[in-house]
């Protein structure tokens, strides 16, 4: 540390702070519309106060050892689940989304949305569970603890329902496999009944993944029981999943539909995602302008300041824009990667981790929903989606993470098994 | 686990694979859609917020023979809406009307006019007026998709006065639309419906200009311009007419409100109309901006039926005035002179086979000659030309002098005359032996199988008047066009001439009808009809001065009576024309 106590990692803040500015920056063009005067355009002003917010909880979480942070682990995750589960009971919608139950609300005010909160204690807990492990896993049976840490939370996020934010439970689960050190064939064949679900709807696809299942089921040799396991599991989901369709609701399905084919409903849920492309697509090299963007100012995007703030910046900064912002959230994963890496013990290493990987499924899932890449979840684009309880998240986590860099700067090889 | 430091450090090295692979993946994505589509997108991005408003070319202005105006354009209003969806169109409607009177028939046209092009505004009132137009400009924020436009109309000075040759505009039709001459037009356009401005639509229309304005998702109006520069409009070229207002006026004002029938007046030279009328007729400002129903209910309903054009569409029998015809012929083929008498004189009747054909003049006219027998309209005289001539003879000759024919007017649905073709025709019409050679008698004297159109026999008596040509009616000023129909030298010309001046002297049909100063030559008609057996249609087609004619006239009055009646309108007019103080400039100096 060079004789400094400082608890900064000077790369990491800057760049969360750069994307937060830049973030910023574009709530307030995302409010210049060519609309009779909305809320949308004094949102930068209080997205701007959260941001002060946020820092001040990100310091605080600077200020709190990696020690304490694997002590409180445990309540922390409990109180994540039983406010998920407050939230099924009196929680309620907001926005784009009306239909969810996502929120807590007091007196009419909403507090703030639990799942982002549950996002981080989950992380937690699970680099307390792995970082438990003395030996990697042999068996799939043997992650049934990790298993069953992300899936309480996932289970409840889906009652809501909010497909998109289980989707980053099961993205921080894998990603902190991953960096625990299951071997890549086994997350693979966990996966895997997941990979049939998705592609049960096409049976050409689903019997081409199967075989490649087969092959690589003889190939690793699993234990038996589970091989049976994993084959009858894989075989279930081709049958299970026209079932599961019919009980997703009406909305969903439409969702998963328009992601598959976006000119099926052009003016219901496929006219977003095409307005999105029109926007960015229209955007060229250099795009049309600070605050220009003639479809985000004649409302021809869609939640333009939320889920799709990214096509703002891809109509009015154009690809040199979108350049930039990509190449600083890059920028960031590689800085976090860094500092799991030189992280002082197993459990450091798979919070930054963690958290990190929850930071790139959430931007992966946005900006690939703005260009069609990704089905459209209403998940938020970290730094840059206008909402308060969701910077203050995004700041706890880089906080956190801030706290690991120090805690394990200059220390690089202590890390032990 | 493994947390081995090496372990660790590929771990990440795999992580950092995969982040900037993925990375890179979304950025080729975004490459691809920004630069290498960036066509494609960029023009649906202006699609989406730009919506055309066309810009009305003004209709080109009409002008008489001297210069006056005759058809212009005022400045107008027209009220549109733009709306995304019929839905969004039908409750703006309900919240404009109101602020302004909105019938349901009118909401329904404008939601009909929306789905013919709902990219376009769709036209709530295509002439409003100052009061409405002020009303929506102060409440205009209510109506977001509210487009007021600068819109001409049509107006006509003389109104009723020039309908029978002018016509009238209305909006396009959905089945003109689809006509292949209606090609490019768009619905909602105003459109030429009859008379000269159907029949000059594509040189009185302009072309239609263009404005951009940019709306919202919702299609509330959020700039007027300046989101592309707009596209003016063309106003079109003028139209000179031959037609002489001030002569118009004067022979409407001579059919006055009872009288019903057309009357024509063509320079014989050129085949200029210098006047037309049919009455009853009516106004051409009542069609601009939608005719009012109950107007077009009582139009149609008329048993006078002012919709239909007594000059170009009625045909009637042309009685006496057709002697000529017989004359003519006769004269042609050297089978009698103006001073031939024929064999049995007039004593009110000539028997021909088992039956008995009379004369209008029951006391008989006696022996007299062809030039005498025009004069008083002796029919034993031409029962007998005719049965001289022959059948065959007087039929090729009819339609030698073009009485089956249209006369080419510049104007639409002119009806072609009827007349025999052969005598074929009889044997079709009525079987080989179902008519009798009797038919000839009827033929000669103008009645029978011989419907004329008021602008036909205009046609043949200013052959009559001229050298024995033919000239085509025109009323827009174009190319004369003349043909020869009958070949009778000077003199016999000059003595036919001569002999209708005396229909109009003393002792002649129409004596009545004489000009003081100026000889006026000419034939009545007194057409019986099966309509109305005891009301005969009265005709006079003349012109004067006869020895160097400069107008042809022909009336027809339905149910009119005896032909004199149509003589002395026939005669006002010729001297209204011709002792006119010469002051008004022609055309040419005028302009």
């Amino acid at each position: 540390m060079k004789g400094r106590t400082g608890l900064a990692d000077t790369p990491l803040i800057a760049l969360a702070l750069l994307l937060s500015a830049f973030g910023v920056v574009i709530v307030y063009s995302a409010g210049q519309t060519d609309l009779p005067v909305t809320y949308v355009a004094g949102a930068w002003k209080r997205q701007a106060a959260w941001l002060v917010v946020a820092l001040g909880a990100a310091w605080i979480a600077t200020r709190a050892s990696v020690r304490l942070l694997e002590w409180l682990a445990w309540p922390a995750y409990l109180l994540g689940l039983a406010l998920l589960a407050l939230t099924l009971v009196i929680g309620t919608g907001a926005g784009t989304a009306a239909t969810m139950k996502g929120w807590i609300t007091i007196g009419g005010v909403r507090v703030g949305q639990p799942s982002e909160l549950a996002k981080i204690t989950t992380a937690l807990m699970l680099a307390r569970t792995l970082g438990a492990f003395r030996e990697p896993p042999r068996s799939l049976l043997e992650l049934w603890k990790p298993a069953l840490v992300t899936f309480a939370p996932f289970a409840l996020v889906m009652l809501q329902p909010d497909l998109g934010s289980a989707l980053v439970f099961v993205g921080v689960f894998f990603g902190m496999l991953f960096w625990s050190g299951v071997p890549w064939p086994m997350l693979l064949l966990l996966a895997s009944p997941g990979v049939s679900l998705v592609l049960a709807f096409s049976t050409g696809l689903w019997g081409a993944w199967f075989l490649l299942f087969l092959a690589l089921v003889f190939w690793y040799r699993p234990y038996v029981v589970e091989g049976v396991a994993l084959v009858l599991a894989n075989v279930a989901m081709g049958v299970v999943a026209p079932i599961l369709w019919d009980r997703l609701a009406p909305y969903q399905q439409r969702r998963l539909l328009v992601f598959l084919d976006p000119s099926r409903d052009p003016r219901a849920s496929g006219y977003h995602v095409i307005q999105s492309q029109v926007a960015i697509g229209s955007g060229g090299w250099t795009g049309k302008g600070f605050t220009e963007g003639t479809q985000k100012r004649l409302a021809f995007l869609p939640a333009q300041h939320t889920d799709f703030i990214f096509s703002v910046v891809g109509e009015e900064l154009g690809f040199l824009g979108v350049s930039f912002a990509l190449a600083l959230f890059l920028a960031l994963f590689l800085r976090i990667t860094r500092v799991a890496q030189r992280a002082n013990d197993p459990f450091s290493s798979l919070v930054a981790f963690g958290l990190g990987s929850a930071f790139f499924v959430h931007v992966l899932v946005n900006i690939g929903m703005t260009l069609n890449l990704m089905p459209i979840t209403g998940i938020p684009l970290p730094f840059f989606s206008y909402g308060g309880s969701f910077m203050l998240a995004c700041w706890l986590a880089i906080g956190v993470v801030a706290r690991v860099s120090a805690e394990g700067r200059g220390r690089a090889g202590a890390l032990t098994a | 686990m493994s947390f081995h430091p090496n372990d660790v450090q590929r771990r990440g090295q795999v992580a950092a694979v995969f982040f900037v692979v993925v990375f890179a993946v979304l950025l080729g994505a975004f490459f691809r859609t920004q630069v290498l589509q960036y066509a494609q997108y960029e023009l649906q991005s202006e699609e989406n917020r730009l919506r055309e408003v066309p810009l009305p070319a003004p209709r080109g202005t009409i002008y008489d023979r001297n210069g006056v105006v005759i058809a212009e354009n005022l400045p107008g209003y027209s009220v549109s809406l733009l709306s995304p969806g019929t839905d969004s169109l039908r409750a703006a409607l309900r919240r404009l009307a109101a602020a302004i009177p909105l019938s349901p028939e009118q909401q329904d046209l404008a939601i009909r006019r929306f789905r013919r092009a709902p990219n376009r505004p769709a036209v709530i009132l295509s002439d409003a007026t100052f009061e409405q137009v002020s009303v929506l400009e102060e409440r205009r924020p209510e109506f977001p998709g509210l487009i007021i436009q600068a819109s001409p109309k049509r107006h006509y000075p003389d109104g009723v006065a020039v309908s029978a040759f002018m016509g009238y505009v209305g909006e396009i039709t959905e089945a003109e639309l689809t006509q292949p001459a209606f090609k490019g037009y768009k619905a909602g356009q105003q459109v030429g419906k009859a008379g000269l401005e159907r029949q000059y639509e594509s040189r009185l229309h302009g072309r239609e200009g263009m404005r951009f304005v940019e709306v919202d998702a919702r299609g509330r109006v959020v700039r007027e311009a300046g989101a592309r520069p707009e596209l003016a409009a063309e106003p079109s070229e003028p139209l000179y007419t031959n037609v002489d207002i001030a002569l118009q006026r004067e022979l409407v004002r001579l059919f006055g409100d009872s009288l019903i029938g057309g009357a024509i007046a063509i320079d014989p030279a050129s085949g200029e109309v210098l006047a037309m009328h049919s009455a009853p007729t009516f106004d051409p400002n009542r069609f601009v901006g939608g005719i009012p129903a109950e107007y077009w209910r009582q139009l149609n309903t008329d048993p006078r039926r002012p919709l239909f054009n007594k000059v170009i569409q009625g045909r009637y029998p042309p009685a006496s005035t057709w002697k000529l015809a017989t004359s003519a012929l006769a004269m042609e083929h050297g089978l009698a002179t103006l001073d031939t008498r024929m064999p049995v004189p007039c004593t009110g009747g000539f028997q021909y086979g088992n039956r008995y054909f009379r004369c209008w003049e029951k006391q008989g006219h006696g022996n007299v000659t062809l030039a005498q027998a025009i004069a008083v309209s002796c029919d034993v005289y031409f029962y007998q030309l005719g049965l001289k001539l022959g059948l065959s003879r007087l039929i090729a000759g009819g339609v030698q002098l073009k009485f089956r024919e249209k006369t080419g007017i510049d104007l639409p649905d002119e009806q072609a005359s009827r007349f025999p073709y052969a005598i074929d025709y009889y044997n079709k019409r009525y079987g080989a032996r179902g008519w009798s050679n009797a038919v000839v008698l009827n033929l000669s004297i103008g009645q029978g199988e011989n419907d004329q159109t008021v602008v036909n026999m205009a046609r043949f008596y200013a052959a009559l008047a001229t050298g024995g040509q033919a000239p085509r009616p025109e009323i827009v000023r174009r190319n004369p066009e003349r043909s020869v129909v009958m070949s009778l030298t000077a003199a016999q010309l000059d003595g036919l001439r001569r002999a209708m001046a005396g229909v109009v002297s003393a002792g002649g049909t129409a004596a009545s009808a004489r000009i003081a100063d100026v000889t006026l030559a000419g034939k009545t008609g007194t057409a019986q009809n099966a309509q109305d057996p005891k009301n005969d249609h009265a005709w006079f087609v003349g012109f004067a001065p006869m020895e160097e004619p400069k107008i042809v006239v022909a009336v027809m009055l339905e149910f009119g009576g005896h032909g004199y009646r149509a003589a002395r309108i026939a005669s006002k007019v010729i001297e209204s024309y011709l002792k006119r103080p010469t002051t008004v400039l022609p055309r040419q100096e005028a302009e």
